[in-house]
């Protein structure tokens, strides 16, 4: 609904726009500052933006402190397999509701999504035993079906929204060139739906990577991913300033390069696929 | 080979029957037209055929064995659809192979099937481009490139042109009427369109709310409507369809005559009007009369730019042997 | 689109990610009833025997009960309102033509990037901390006493983190509702003489209703699971101990799984009456 304005209106509602931006944004800028400041610097008052010695030896202790590499590994792996493997799960759902609706199947979607309001306190013990009994405590696989499990309903979901915009004549027209259910999905229906899938995966893997009840309650020290690593700053390390805006960056700064990276899914996929 | 068979075949949709019980045979090497009004049943019919919906009742038999419960694969039938539908990620040339790698067949014959079927429908051009690159009627073409490089029993058609314009859809028209001969291989075309029905068919199959009204050639449908349905719906202008008293004078409950068979007379007329509307194509002149003392208004079609106008009185007399006469139930008598 | 064959096809391919999702419920759900009925306490002595429905009685009359119920509630619909509210506000903001609206609306969206165990530590060192944190600073500039946010105001200040994180994920969605507002409909409203205020209410807050709904629907879902936000600030002191970590405090703090058991079914039933009451509004605003 943009339409023209005049320039005035426009330069006045440009310098609100970017004061709002930054006023959100200014958190994250701050904390990437202030790890570049020695602690000092970081609790100086008044507080010093810009003018002050820029330094690495925040991140350098902070790596020489703990094993950076393990939980920055962790991470990649859980959130990553675990929306892979959601997602293969998932497109043969989707594509079931998608193009085979029945009565049901709103209620079956609903039903899915309501599975993620179940509290996971009041199931954190039984999964805990579950876990112990399976060898799974602080393993990367234990943790990989976790995250999968509770993201499906929100990948069924958002793959379900895209495969609705594909036309179903596309895939009769498979079916009568001679193509299996299992060619159908690959070849026509998959590469047809690339744009969907990878806002879906990219959307899952950040809430994956962010998801801070189950990686924290279910690993120790093997399978602790950059959850477990920041929150090891708790107290009363976060006092260091610096250092915990160097660790804190450390963790964030993946997921900050990657959306930067992939804006437009991220974008798409932000709204999870529901809204156009 | 390419004969289809439908026995007693029927439809429901939950506890809407909308093909009651329905019996009909397609020869080999057939061109037959399904004709109706929007909701006829004549898509969901073809759609019957193809497997992509499951009948209700009865029995598809393709080439005299039972089709009935053969996923559309195995029917050995290629179907154009209305959108087209072509695989908008894949190049021409790979949406026309599509159906040749599934069928798991080696990589030269493929590419000689491929460039035949893009020589007979000049795909040349455009091989590599995306669907999304190309115009409608190009499109269509490559529709029924990846159809008829799988060399199909049989082909259905699901109104391929009402995507198109008209003067394409003249083109796309006759194209398809030829490449029928070229190839002899039966084709089954959905269309609400009459004019389609009448230029491209051997056989029409006229549809109304999932009943066959009638079966027969362009020729034999204009000639003698089975009843009033087809007498409106096959030809164009549609003919008039007159009751009451004139309609009782020829021991019918409906009488109808096609405008072209009404001739505009100096004198001595069965009919006298005022035309209301004139329509001048050049070639023809259609008008439509008033005040002839019928409950209907009339359409006469004249050979030739007529000059008259709004408001002109006219004396009309239609041709008595072309007269189709109808009773209470609609069907024709005699 | 529907033969035999698909159909079956289709329960076949659904059937994977239902069975799961119905084993990730069912399993602890059967679990986490029966210890609820039972004396357990893992690091005293284990399970002993059947406890009726001591546990039921014992949570819910403990004084700590009502008061999380209602933090929960607040802390869920705080963020919602703030949220909606803001998301509307930036989203009519960001529809306008601006300069460099791509980079700003990066700006605007990045929170949501960030962990949620990073944003609640940084929050309460670098902004919230009565000595050195930044509020403190600018408290003092302005001659103001610094607060300990925290502790003195511990509600507003997990709002407050929360909103900071889900503010993005509610713009987004309503900016791309408002951005496929028909122009024309509101320059129709703009001709039959609709001031701003009721072209915004008769038309543009109808035409964002679905998405709304949406936000509402999904942040709800991620807002009563909030965990590591308390976790990190306030580990449930000063008022903020929702349901959801009282469980927890029972479960892990105190080791009482038959006790905290109890409590993940009564907060299982919290749940359910709110997830059947939204997916009333939803299922109606779903296509």
């Amino acid at each position: 609904m943009a339409r023209s304005v005049t320039p005035r209106r426009k330069l006045l509602n440009t310098t609100v726009a970017w004061a709002i931006g930054l006023l959100i944004f200014f958190p994250i800028l701050w904390t990437i500052l202030t790890s570049f400041k020695t602690e000092g610097d970081a609790i100086a008052a008044p507080p010093i933006f810009v003018g002050f010695e820029w330094t690495l030896e925040n991140y350098r202790t902070v790596l020489e402190r703990s094993d950076y590499g393990r939980f920055l590994w962790n991470s990649i792996i859980i959130a990553g397999l675990s929306t892979v493997l959601g997602c293969m799960i998932a497109i043969p759902a989707a594509w079931s509701m998608a193009f085979v609706p029945s009565k049901r199947t709103k209620d079956i979607l609903l039903w899915m999504l309501s599975t993620k309001m179940l509290p996971a306190v009041g199931v954190l013990y039984p999964i805990y035993l579950i876990f112990i009994e399976l060898g799974l405590l602080d393993s990367r696989a234990g943790l990989v079906v976790v995250l999968m499990l509770i993201n499906l309903p929100i990948i069924v979901w958002m793959l379900y929204t895209y495969f609705k915009e594909i036309p179903g004549e596309i895939l009769e027209a498979a079916r009568m060139d001679g193509a299996t259910l299992r060619q159908e999905l690959l070849y026509v229906l998959t590469p047809m739906a690339i744009p969907g899938i990878a806002s879906t995966l990219l959307l899952n893997f950040i809430l994956a990577w962010n998801e801070a009840f189950w990686t924290l309650n279910l690993t120790a020290v093997n399978a602790a991913p950059l959850t477990a690593f920041i929150a090891s700053y708790s107290s009363p390390e976060g006092l260091f300033f610096a250092k915990l805006s160097a660790a804190s960056t450390m963790a964030i700064a993946p997921i900050l390069i990657l959306g930067w990276f992939s804006q437009k899914q991220l974008v798409r996929g932000l709204t999870f696929g529901a809204v156009k | 080979m390419g004969q289809i068979q439908l026995k007693q075949v029927t439809k429901s949709f939950g506890d809407v029957q909308v093909i009651p019980p329905l019996d009909l045979t397609i020869h080999d090497g057939e061109f037959t037209v399904f004709v109706g009004p929007s909701g006829c049943g004549k898509s969901t019919l073809l759609r019957l055929i193809a497997g992509l919906e499951d009948i209700t009742t009865g029995h598809i038999e393709i080439d005299g064995t039972d089709a009935t419960d053969l996923v559309p694969a195995k029917r050995g039938l290629a179907m154009v659809f209305q959108s087209y539908a072509l695989y908008p990620h894949m190049s021409v040339r790979k949406n026309i192979a599509f159906p040749l790698r599934m069928a798991k067949m080696n990589q030269a014959e493929i590419d000689k099937r491929v460039n035949a079927a893009a020589s007979v429908l000049n795909l040349a051009d455009y091989i590599d481009r995306k669907p999304g690159q190309l115009s409608g009627g190009q499109r269509q073409r490559v529709a029924i490139g990846r159809a008829i490089v799988r060399e199909p029993s049989a082909f259905l058609f699901d109104e391929p042109l009402s995507n198109l314009d008209a003067a394409l859809r003249v083109g796309m028209r006759m194209e398809i009427s030829e490449l029928h001969k070229k190839l002899d291989t039966t084709m089954v075309y959905v269309t609400h369109d009459q004019v389609e029905a009448m230029t491209m068919a051997d056989k029409i199959v006229v549809l109304q709310a999932g009943v066959i009204e009638q079966v027969g050639s362009p020729l034999e449908l204009y000639r003698a409507p089975r009843n009033t349905f087809v007498a409106g719906f096959i030809g164009s202008p549609k003919m008039n369809l007159i009751t009451g008293e004139e309609a009782s004078k020829h021991d019918a409950t409906t009488i109808g005559i096609r405008p072209e068979h009404i001739d505009v007379v100096e004198s001595g007329g069965t009919w006298t009007g005022t035309v209301g509307v004139a329509e001048h194509l050049g070639s023809d002149t259609f008008f439509h009369i008033h005040n002839t003392g019928l409950a209907e208004t009339i359409t006469v079609r004249a050979i030739g730019d007529v000059n008259l106008t709004h408001g002109d009185t006219i004396q009309l007399s239609p041709r008595m042997d072309e007269l189709h006469r109808f009773g209470a139930d609609g069907l024709r008598i005699g | 689109m529907a033969t035999k064959a698909s159909r079956s096809a289709a329960r076949i391919m659904m059937a994977p990610a239902v069975i799961l999702l119905l084993g990730w419920m069912l399993v602890p759900l059967i679990m986490t009833l029966w210890f609820s009925f039972r004396v357990y306490l893992p690091l005293r002595g284990g399970d002993q025997g059947w406890a009726g429905f001591d546990n039921y009685t014992r949570f819910v009359t403990s004084s700590a009960f009502w008061p999380s119920v209602q933090t929960t509630l607040i802390i869920v619909l705080g963020v919602l309102a703030i949220t909606v509210i803001f998301g509307i506000l930036i989203a009519l903001l960001l529809d306008q033509p601006i300069w460099g609206q791509g980079v700003v609306r990066i700006l605007v969206i990045a929170p949501f990037f960030v962990m949620p165990t990073v944003s609640a530590l940084v929050w309460k060192n670098m902004f919230m901390d009565p000595v050195n944190g930044l509020f403190s600073h600018l408290w003092r500039f302005f001659g103001a006493e610094p607060v300990s946010w925290l502790s003195d105001a511990s509600m507003p200040s997990i709002i407050m983190i929360v909103s900071w994180q889900w503010l993005p994920f509610a713009t987004l969605i309503l900016l791309t509702a408002v951005q496929s507002l028909d122009s024309e409909q509101l320059e129709a409203a703009e001709m039959d003489g609709a001031p701003w205020i009721k072209r915004f209410w008769f038309i543009v807050l109808p035409h964002l209703s679905r998405a709304i709904t949406i936000v509402i629907l999904i942040q709800t879902i991620f807002l009563l699971a909030i965990f590591a936000e308390i976790f990190v600030t306030t580990g449930g002191a000063f008022g903020t101990r929702t349901l959801s970590y009282l469980i927890f405090q029972r479960v892990l703090e105190s080791q009482n799984v038959g006790l905290g058991s109890a409590g993940g079914v009564y907060a299982i039933i919290l749940a359910n009456i709110i997830a059947i009451f939204l997916m009333r509004i939803v299922g109606k605003n779903l296509d």
